[in-house]
């Protein structure tokens, strides 16, 4: 769940300065193109888009050209301050923090995207499948999720976690088990208006199946809800990690994510060891923040694409 | 009205009902003998004491036997025995509970004073200097891990300034009001998110009303603009945020798991994640239970609140 509505969209884009602005347009763009123009007049989108890649070059790239050894302990090297040869410090373990922050970022990342693609996925299916049929299908399929809604997704992960101590990829499997509920209500509200539309009627006399109305015409319909919310699944997949890694329950040493790095780092921070949190901490703001900027932006664009059906 | 309330209700016993299954299925599908985790690792050298514990407790029985048997204590109001504390559930969440309300609903008030007059603000003063700079604090507040937020206040407030202690009161809910220095800094991180996401709300709502018809009959009619906006905007742009207290119920119960743990704050939250790691299942499914109901009801709470605020809302 995250705060609704982004600054509203300018309303007149595009025009070029000194042209006549009430010249009609001779074809009509493309509602991609019209949705990619309003979301590139964003400033706080691209601000993100950049953003968000510059951590994944920093995170998947970065550790080519900086070598830290993150596998063996090397307590003669624990705790030291950011000076020459770790800019960002060690850890209490020894191990470069700089270096730490670009493979730990590549496990949040990872599993953050990976988890919110397979959230979105399920969460679609369901939501779509249970809208689209209706009836008992309905009240039983949206009871589960009801259901499972009730029991906050921090817990439930935890409960989960704690009973099979999780590898990455069972880790990525847990949290889209806990967070594709939300996604498929609001799909499902998308199928409810969308099944009585009449061209998936009109598919429906020609003789098109069930099969072909939820994977050709519901989910695609839906295309602006289904990416907007997993936009903000990336961002509250990555946190759910960071709050389960705090609880240590997260990804096991010696890998980490960003995370552990920040509850490895809170043990020593009261000795002063500063420089063990803040990056950590910071790294995860700005990509949830990233995130968030290019969501809300993304909402914007595809209501400039809904204005003009 | 009345057909909506009875639907709704019958649908909510269903929910809890799915809930207490599946919390059960789960749990008992944890590897691992709970008569080993009570009696200790030597039990396995005494089949006898094993076996008399399985009996004692029901685990000799097959599980849909051990969930008809809980829920049957369910109904009667009995929630089961804690073995790692030595309590039964009903009076450690009876503990807890307080504690909890005292927090969650402390940090609640003090984010509602906050952030509603925050997103009025903001509304008004839209695309202004102030807007971005409380827009920007939200998205900060809102990305932020709550335990690092925690330990950063913690690092300046207690550590750094002294101001307030870095540990919650341990005692019971008059220790808490007496030590609020020590209450303060989980009050105070518990409603920094909460204030990102309600002021959130409050702004774009007040900017959905301010556009509507009735806005500018009253300003035709002759109100102050100052009017229009505090008696009229202002009361239908708290809608959205009712409904938002509705749904925060279920944290008031559930209590705030991370916060407790950064302040070592013995509330609901913390409850569940030690018995989590204890695998103390009766406390779990207890606590689940509680919080389920809980859940149901707010949202409840929220449609019904939210019919009777907006008169145009009408449910079939």
């Amino acid at each position: 769940m995250t705060a609704t509505a982004a600054p509203s969209a300018p309303g007149t884009p595009g025009a070029p300065q000194g042209a006549p602005a009430a010249l009609p347009e001779t074809k009509p763009r493309g509602m991609f193109l019209r949705g990619l123009e309003v979301f590139l007049e964003n400033k706080l989108a691209v601000i993100g888009v950049v953003l968000l890649a510059a951590i994944f070059i920093f995170c998947f790239i970065g550790p080519f050209f900086y070598h830290t050894n993150q596998v063996t302990v090397n307590l003669a090297n624990e705790n030291l301050p950011p000076g020459p040869g770790n800019p960002l410090g060690t850890d209490q373990n020894g191990y470069d923090i700089l270096g730490r922050l670009m493979v730990g970022g590549q496990i949040s990342l990872e599993v953050g995207l990976a988890a919110a693609v397979i959230a979105t996925v399920l969460g679609t299916l369901w939501g779509a499948i249970a809208g689209y049929f209706g009836g008992v299908t309905d009240a039983i399929m949206m009871r589960l999720v009801d259901a499972l809604l009730a029991i906050p997704t921090l817990f439930l992960a935890l409960v989960v976690v704690s009973i099979f101590p999780p590898t990455e990829s069972e880790l990525i499997l847990v949290i889209a088990l806990t967070s594709w509920l939300t996604t498929s209500r609001l799909i499902r509200g998308e199928a409810l208006t969308l099944r009585v539309r009449d061209y998936v009627q009109a598919m429906r006399v020609m003789g098109g199946g069930s099969a072909r109305a939820v994977f050709r015409h519901i989910a695609p319909n839906a295309i602006g809800t289904i990416v907007v919310n997993a936009t903000f699944q990336v961002a509250d997949a990555i946190l759910l990690v960071v709050a389960l890694s705090y609880l240590g329950l997260g990804i096991r040493p010696p890998q980490t994510d960003w995370g552990g790095m920040l509850n490895a780092g809170i043990n020593s921070v009261y000795d002063g060891y500063w420089w063990q949190i803040f990056p950590a901490g910071i790294a995860i703001i700005l990509v949830v923040i990233a995130i968030n900027f290019i969501g809300d932006a993304l909402r914007d664009s595809f209501e400039v694409r809904l204005q003009r059906r | 009205m009345i057909g909506f309330l009875i639907r709704r209700l019958l649908q909510a016993a269903i929910v809890v009902l799915i809930v207490t299954v599946i919390v059960f299925a789960l749990l008992r599908s944890i590897p691992g003998n709970v008569a080993v985790a009570i009696l200790g690792p030597s039990a396995y050298r005494n089949p006898a004491t094993l076996a008399q514990f399985n009996a004692q407790y029901g685990f000799d029985k097959p599980w849909y036997s051990q969930y008809l048997l809980w829920l049957g204590h369910l109904l009667q109001g009995n929630l089961g025995f804690s073995w790692t504390l030595d309590q039964s559930v009903a009076s450690l969440l009876g503990q807890r509970l307080p504690k909890t309300v005292i927090l969650v609903g402390f940090s609640t008030i003090i984010a509602l004073i906050v952030a509603i007059p925050i997103g009025v603000w903001q509304a008004v003063r839209r695309n202004k200097p102030v807007d971005y700079g409380f827009t920007g604090l939200s998205f900060l507040f809102y990305a932020a891990p709550t335990f690092f937020v925690g330990t950063v206040l913690i690092l300046v407030f207690s550590v750094k300034l002294g101001w307030f202690g870095p540990e919650a009161p341990q005692g019971g809910i008059v220790n808490d009001l007496t030590d609020w220095r020590d209450l303060t800094l989980p009050v105070i991180t518990l409603a920094l998110v909460t204030i990102a996401l309600f002021s959130r709300y409050m702004r774009s709502s007040v900017l959905d009303n301010i556009t509507e018809d009735y806005v500018r009959t009253a300003r035709a009619k002759g109100a102050s603009g100052r009017r229009v906006l505090w008696r009229h905007v202002m009361r239908n742009s708290l809608i959205p945020i009712a409904t938002l207290l509705g749904l925060s119920i279920p944290g008031i119960l559930s209590g705030a798991l991370i916060t407790e743990s950064v302040f070592n704050y013995p509330g609901m939250g913390y409850l569940f994640f030690q018995s989590a790691q204890k695998q103390d299942y009766p406390t779990l499914l207890g606590f689940i239970i509680v919080v389920a109901i809980a859940t149901v009801v707010g949202s409840l709470v929220a449609d019904i609140l939210y019919a009777v605020l907006d008169p145009r809302v009408r449910y079939a």
